[in-house]
This record gives structure tokens, sequence and C-alpha cells, in this order.
């Protein structure tokens, strides 16, 4: 009972925050509504039954990546987004296309036809979840992340140099 | 947390997250702000993915979700600096202001 009270509350805030991320001019504020999403979302994550996916969220995306989106954003002198030439049409378009993406995935899990009803035995503790990513399985797939992250920080670090 | 509609509302959660995101892409013309809407947009699919591992009761989509992190993370740092680097160049983040592979 509680977890589903908690489970409405957090899809709330998640939704109305998103909605604030894409209705706002200043990015500034786009930027901290996401941060609000990003850990109401952590928080359905734990609902789930993950905590450790739960905890990643948290650190890395609403710590890192966000603080990197607000590092950049005080680092640019970014303006408030004024009206163009166009802006009903873009409108207008945004809406139809966002449309048709839900009606399309919503029509994708209703004649899927998935077997939703929670599994009885799930263990996604941490320790279940450093065996699996160790597993010869994903091994070699986590290791080429670190060579992913590695060329993106590379590729980061040359293409904000001064003279490119 | 037991009861079925749980799993399901997670997944219709996730699309409603997919969609405005997609939405925002659309509406926003700052070139950050976008960037900031494909983050919601891959938080959506990883949404789906831990809502479909508690339905399989497998740790498969929760090791999809850590690789999709990962690449969000990276994603974003070049992205970021891509950002930095057309400030430069062109002194606004606006995205109609960036039409040199335009025809």
């Amino acid at each position: 009972m509680m977890d589903a009270i908690l489970f409405y509350a957090f899809a709330a805030i998640a939704v109305a925050s998103a909605v604030v991320v894409i209705s706002q001019r200043n990015p500034m504020y786009s930027a901290l509504a996401l941060i609000v999403t990003l850990c109401s979302v952590a928080v359905i994550f734990g609902l789930l039954g993950s905590p450790f996916i739960a905890v990643l969220q948290v650190i890395v995306y609403a710590g890192a990546i966000m603080v990197l989106f607000l590092f950049v954003l005080m680092l640019l002198n970014v303006k408030r987004e004024e009206d163009g030439p166009g802006e009903g049409a873009r409108t207008l378009r945004g809406l139809a296309l966002a449309l048709v993406a839900l009606l399309v995935l919503q029509a994708g899990t209703v004649l899927l036809r998935f077997e939703l009803a929670p599994a009885p035995s799930f263990d996604a503790s941490t320790v279940e979840m450093a065996r699996i990513l160790f597993s010869p399985q994903f091994l070699y797939a986590f290791e080429a992340t670190s060579i992913l992250i590695l060329a993106a920080l590379v590729g980061a670090v040359v293409l904000a140099k001064k003279e490119l | 947390m037991e009861s079925p509609g749980f799993v399901h509302h997670a997944i219709l959660l996730s699309l409603v997250l997919f969609a405005l995101g997609v939405l925002g892409v659309f509406l926003r013309r700052n070139v950050i702000t976008v960037l900031m809407c494909i983050e919601l947009m891959l938080n959506g699919v990883n949404l789906a993915f831990v809502a479909f591992s508690r339905a399989h009761g497998t740790l498969d989509g929760q090791v999809l979700v850590f690789f999709v992190m990962v690449v969000a993370a990276s994603e974003a740092a070049v992205g970021l600096a891509i950002v930095i680097a057309l400030d430069r160049h062109k002194d606004t983040l606006d995205l109609d202001a960036f039409n040199l592979l335009k025809g």
C-alpha cells in the first residue's frame, strides 16, 4: 500500500517536472527540473526492486551528468529562448510527433501482450549485479565501456580546446 | 508493490517520459535543452528496461541500463564539448543558426 502511494506520487512528480523541462525557455530552469525528474525516477527504480540502478541513477545521472550540464550552462552565456519565425508550426509538428511516438509505443506494448505480473523471485542486490557484470556473458562489454569512456574523455578535451 | 498494475504503470510512465523527450526535442531551440531532452528519453528507456527486468525476474535488463548509463555519460561529455566549440564559433546556441551542412 505504502509502495503504491510512493509510486504514484513520484510518477506524478516525474511527469510534472518533465513537462517543466520541456516548457521552460530558460535552460537553467530546465536543468533543475530535470534533476527532480531523475531523482523521482530513481525512487521508482528503487520501488521496482532495483536498488543498484537507483543509486547509480542518483550518482551518475543526477550527480555527474547534470553537474556537467549546469557547469556548461554557467560557463556559456546562455540567453533566454525567444520566439523565432515559425514557432507555431514547430510546436504543432512536435506535438504531432510526440503523440505518434506515444501511440506507437503504447500499441507495441498492448499488441505484444507482455506478461507484466512481477516475477515471484527477484534478487537485484549489488552483489548479484556485480556477479552478472563480471560473468563471461558481459565481461568483455563491461571492459569495452572503459575504452568508450576513455575515448569520450579524450574527445571532449580535444573538442573543447581553444583552437579546434 | 506486488499489485499487478504496478509494473504496467511503470511502463506507461516510461512511455510518457519518452514522448515528452521527443516533444522537447522539437519544441526547444537551445542546443543544451535539446541534449537534456535526449537524457529524458534515455531515462524513459531505462525505466522500461527496469520494469521488464522486474516482470521477467532476470537481471539482464538492469545490465543493459548500466550500459545505457555509461553511453549516456559519454554522450553528454562529448555533446557538451561540441556545444562549447559551437558557441565559440557562432556565439549562439540557437539550433537554427547551425545550418552548415544544409543543402
